[in-house]
């Protein structure tokens, strides 16, 4: 299976991946070297298989619905690109 | 100082005959003569020193524990409290962590002294550190070839002495394959072992952190520190810590080892196939009886990794957005450029391509296909390993393919370069531990020997590894110019 310029940009798109124009001809052969090797796992039946999420197929743990962290809102704020009576900025989304 | 064991420089501590600001000192020294390597990608020298004043208080008051004073190379991965914490991206070039990784907490209890960062692949993407936007780090054996990754800056640091242990994380093999083309100990414990908070993520169910450092002996006093249950992991298993130093001079007797013949096909380079029936003919001579092996669906393990780890990675990464930590770009015009343009300006091309892949594995109409195919091939691959441990003890195969390649010489090919991962990979899958111990060289480059075991048995892994480490000298050896 292979890829093209056009997938890979669409691809990029959903990640919110800002890639360089000219690299997206080489993402395109590089994902598309990937989906070969992929392809090999077709040729084994999994029909009766249950999926293996995690090595000892351990369940969620749950705790009591207690606080345990501290604030720390000024430290996080201290590390943050842009902050503003301690909230975090980002470009204007609703006009 | 700089050449002993762990416990030798507990003992030559907690003896006063030197003490741990001495020892930081000559370790912080060692560091910047060999600053070529590219090891470090953070120094904390005044933190270090600081450290190591009050672990030789803590010693004088006879208060001291089997590391403290004893100075360590963290992975770049582990958060640390106001320390610049990378995961080698320029994505966290800015970023100080908030808080400690709990392995960083149990390092802090112990009095272990902290000499810096050490450089790896960026995000712990790669299996050669050059990925790292901070440069490649070289091979302390020969500088024009990989020290291994994603944990390469661990492998030299323990290699050259620039540190007396390290610390490292294995997501498919990230701990092994450095350790064993460095000629070190690198020991990745069974998943959910070693607590992964703070550990900054890349996948999720495959990674876990383990001891890089120069014998199993040293690696049993490290994971001693590091394992345990966490209530801040939420995949983190609540068993009880054995004593790893206990059982390391068990005889072998009687053990049996499994060779899978999967492992050991025609495609296995055979200088590396020679050298690793030496170490064999080695547990032989320990009592322990070899048998053949079948695991019939390992050669898939590539294929189900690359869909797994980046559709994990391309969720774990969405955090790096530009808004709350990290690098943002300059003067987004809306809220989608700030996410494209800060995750494009702050990730590298194989962080890019791991995304990209992982995204198109879990788009809408590809996810059964990819992602669930793939787990289901990991249950077999996990499958083929827990009847192959019903018939031995544990199983033995190479670590790497061949020994260390050129700088530069696999960049152009991501394909070539996962293919690298071959002999380590499915054991993430499947979880279990595995150790890397120096088995001899070739072309005087460092080659490993992987020693597998069953769920939770660290403890006997180290004793297999440390029997071979009292009958041969593989581990002693030291990089000419680093002695």
């Amino acid at each position: 299976m292979s890829l093209t310029a056009n997938d890979v940009n669409k691809i990029a798109h959903l990640a919110r991946l800002g890639i360089d124009s000219q690299d997206t001809e080489s993402y395109a052969k590089d994902l598309s070297g990937m989906l070969d090797l992929m392809t090999q796992m077709s040729e084994l039946n999994t029909d009766s298989v249950e999926p293996m999420a995690h090595p000892m197929d351990q369940a969620q743990r749950l705790r009591p619905d207690v606080v345990t962290e501290h604030n720390n809102r000024d430290k996080f704020m201290s590390i943050a690109p842009e902050t503003e009576a301690g909230l975090f900025l980002v470009p204007k989304v609703i006009e | 100082m700089h050449t002993k064991s762990l416990t030798e420089l507990s003992h030559g501590l907690q003896t006063g005959e030197f003490s741990s600001v001495e020892l930081t000192q000559a370790f912080l020294t060692r560091i910047k003569q060999h600053q070529n390597l590219n090891a470090y990608i953070t120094i904390t020298e005044e933190l270090a020193l600081q450290s190591a004043k009050a672990a030789d208080a803590r010693i004088a008051n006879k208060k001291a524990e089997a590391l403290t004073g004893i100075p360590v190379a963290q992975k770049d991965i582990f958060c640390t409290l106001d320390v610049k914490t990378t995961c080698g991206s320029k994505m966290l070039d800015n970023f100080l962590a908030p808080y400690n990784a709990t392995v960083i907490e149990k390092f802090n209890q112990a009095g272990a002294v902290m000499l810096g960062k050490v450089n790896m692949d960026e995000f712990a993407m790669g299996s050669s550190n050059e990925t790292s936007y901070y440069g490649a780090t070289k091979n302390p054996w020969n500088t024009n070839k990989v020290p291994g990754g994603s944990s390469g800056g661990s492998g030299v640091a323990v290699a050259a002495r620039l540190a007396a242990f390290a610390t490292g994380t294995d997501t498919g093999g990230s701990i092994r394959q450095p350790a064993a083309l460095c000629g070190i100990t690198g020991l990745k414990p069974t998943y959910g072992r070693v607590s992964r908070y703070g550990m900054i993520a890349y996948a999720s169910s495959l990674d876990q952190g383990g001891p890089m450092t120069h014998s199993a002996e040293d690696a049993a006093i490290v994971l001693q520190t590091m394992a345990g249950f966490d209530s801040k992991d939420s995949t983190s298993v609540d068993l009880p810590v054995p004593d790893y130093s206990a059982n390391l001079n068990q005889p072998l007797t009687g053990l049996k080892i499994g060779l899978p013949k999967e492992f050991f096909s025609a495609d296995l380079n055979a200088e590396m196939a020679a050298k690793l029936s030496e170490a064999i003919d080695e547990y032989r001579k320990l009592g322990a009886e070899i048998k053949e092996v079948s695991m019939p669906n390992l050669k898939l393990a590539i294929p189900a990794y690359y869909v797994i780890a980046p559709a994990e990675c391309s969720a774990n990464l969405s955090r790096f957005d530009g808004v709350r930590f990290g690098h943002r770009c300059e003067n987004p015009i809306d809220l989608t450029d700030l996410y494209t343009r800060s995750r494009g300006e702050g990730f590298g091309k194989e962080v890019k391509r791991r995304i990209l892949m992982g995204t198109y594995a879990l788009s809408t109409g590809y996810y059964d296909a990819y992602y669930v195919k793939a787990q289901k091939i990991r249950r077999l691959i996990s499958d083929d390993f827990k009847r192959a441990l019903t018939e031995v003890d544990v199983i033995m195969g190479p670590v790497t393919p061949t020994p260390a390649f050129g700088i530069g010489e696999k960049m152009s090919d991501p394909v070539e370069m996962y293919l690298s991962d071959i002999y380590t990979i499915a054991i993430n899958l499947a979880g279990l531990p595995a150790i890397s111990i120096p088995a001899g060289f070739i072309n005087e480059m460092p080659i490993g020997l992987q020693v597998i075991g069953n769920y939770f048995t660290e403890a006997h892994l180290l004793n297999i590894a440390h029997q071979f480490q009292q009958v041969t000298d593989w581990h002693q050896q030291t990089p000419k110019g680093f002695e």
